[in-house]
């Protein structure tokens, strides 16, 4: 076994050798490299990670955004729906008014024409007294040949054109 | 290798070789030649070195060899937030070293190259000389931070909460027995791996080429199954490849949790 036969005539070297060009890995490579390389990674997860924040920060943003949106569009909706009613409600009014007057005008005119219908049936009744006097005057007179005064006449007539 | 003299020592493959003449070279009277296994390892170092370099482009949207890069570093840093948390994060370059460096050695030692003649592939992470600073280096950041941050308070991560008092010195001898033995384990474990392996690998290898000198019959009946034992074994070893360095750095950054929250 070549590794204890020639112990002796080789540890020195081979310990010398080793602690050369182990140290020159460490030195050059472990410490000189290595945290390049790591460095780079690190770069790179963190470019990572904050592009990945971004992308977040500006989905929220959007988000937000929608939202607001949401809220205005709404606002706007409510706000139509209103004036809608609002007209609405003016216009059932105004209507309404006008309905009233013109029923009002309609009545009164009823009323006009039902005083002069009562007007013009009493001058009428009155005429038709007036004329059943002379007519029960002239009658008697005809007839008994005595004359009656009015009063008794139009009593007399009055009493017949109660059952009229 | 040993094809030609018609057979193959499985050992021969850890055998550790000066190079370019360097065989003197000294540093305060220590030999520090450089040997085939230096030479795997600068190798997995460039190639590592390479394969991380390729995957530092820093664009916001990786290629697919910079997701590669990435993901290995995502790997180890999950590995260590897991085990650790926030605070392993400092660990990540060390771990990250430690994980590359074992998996590149480990993957090199299984590349096919010696179909080229008098290339021979090496695995250092075969050596226990070798994994052994490795493992020696994790327990040393475990002591240092230990101790670093709780003092003299370390020494309570061998008394586990609940422990009644009169068990309280047999179970300390117990633990810390227990924490002083990783180190070794550590290395041990990787190495025999990765050695045993390489030699199983060689022996049935060994089995192909007698069996394909000693005629039709053995060709059919010991050469051919070994062959595709071979195969499945490598495949298999590829796995072991990665599940030993996975092993190593989970390990170490247990270890390194023990130190750096007690219990």
């Amino acid at each position: 076994m070549p590794q204890i036969a020639q112990l002796l005539d080789t540890w020195s070297s081979q310990v010398f050798w080793t602690l050369v060009f182990f140290g020159i890995t460490f030195f050059l490579i472990g410490r000189g490299m290595v945290p390049k390389v790591m460095e780079t990674v690190g770069l790179r997860d963190k470019q990572i990670s904050d592009d990945l924040a971004g992308a977040q920060a500006a989905r929220d943003a959007a988000d937000e955004q929608e939202e607001a949106w949401r809220e205005r569009e709404n606002a706007n909706r409510a706000q139509a729906q209103a004036l809608i009613a609002e007209a609405k409600a003016k216009a059932a009014a105004a209507s309404e008014k006008k309905l009233a007057a013109a029923q009002k005008r309609l009545d009164t005119k009823l009323e006009k024409a039902e005083a002069e219908i009562d007007a013009a049936r009493t001058n009428a009744m009155a005429e038709i007294e007036d004329v059943a006097l002379e007519a029960t005057q002239d009658i008697v007179s005809r007839l008994a040949g005595t004359k009656i005064d009015k009063r008794s006449a139009r009593s007399a007539v009055k009493k017949a054109l109660a059952n009229v | 290798m040993a094809a030609e003299e018609g057979k193959v020592d499985p050992m021969k493959q850890f055998q550790v070789e000066p190079l370019f003449g360097s065989e003197s070279w000294e540093i305060a009277g220590f030999n520090i030649a450089f040997t085939n296994s230096a030479l795997w390892m600068a190798i997995t170092v460039v190639l590592i070195w390479g394969f991380v370099f390729v995957g530092m482009k820093r664009e916001l949207v990786p290629g697919r060899w910079q997701m590669a890069v990435e993901s290995f570093t995502g790997f180890i840093d999950d590995m260590l937030e897991a085990n650790i948390g926030k605070e392993g994060r400092k660990y990540v370059p060390y771990v990250f070293s430690l994980f590359m460096f074992i998996l590149f050695a480990n993957l090199l030692g299984l590349v096919p190259v010696g179909i080229i003649p008098s290339v021979h592939a090496y695995t250092f992470t075969s050596h226990f000389t070798v994994t052994g600073v490795l493992a020696a280096i994790s327990f040393s950041i475990v002591l240092i931070v230990g101790f670093w941050k709780h003092g003299i308070k370390f020494f309570t991560l061998f008394v586990p909460h609940g422990t009644p008092v009169v068990m309280i010195p047999a179970i300390f001898v117990i633990e810390l027995f227990s924490f002083l033995i990783r180190p070794f384990s550590l290395a041990l474990r990787l190495f025999v791996a990765m050695m045993a392996g390489h030699v199983l690998l060689k022996v049935l290898s060994s089995f192909v080429i007698d069996g394909m000198n000693g005629g039709i019959g053995t060709s059919l009946l010991v050469a051919t199954p070994s062959f595709v034992l071979m195969i499945a074994i490598s495949a298999l070893e590829i796995l072991v490849a990665g599940i030993q360095a996975y092993v190593f750095a989970l390990l170490t950054s247990l270890y390194i949790n023990d130190a750096e929250h007690l219990h």
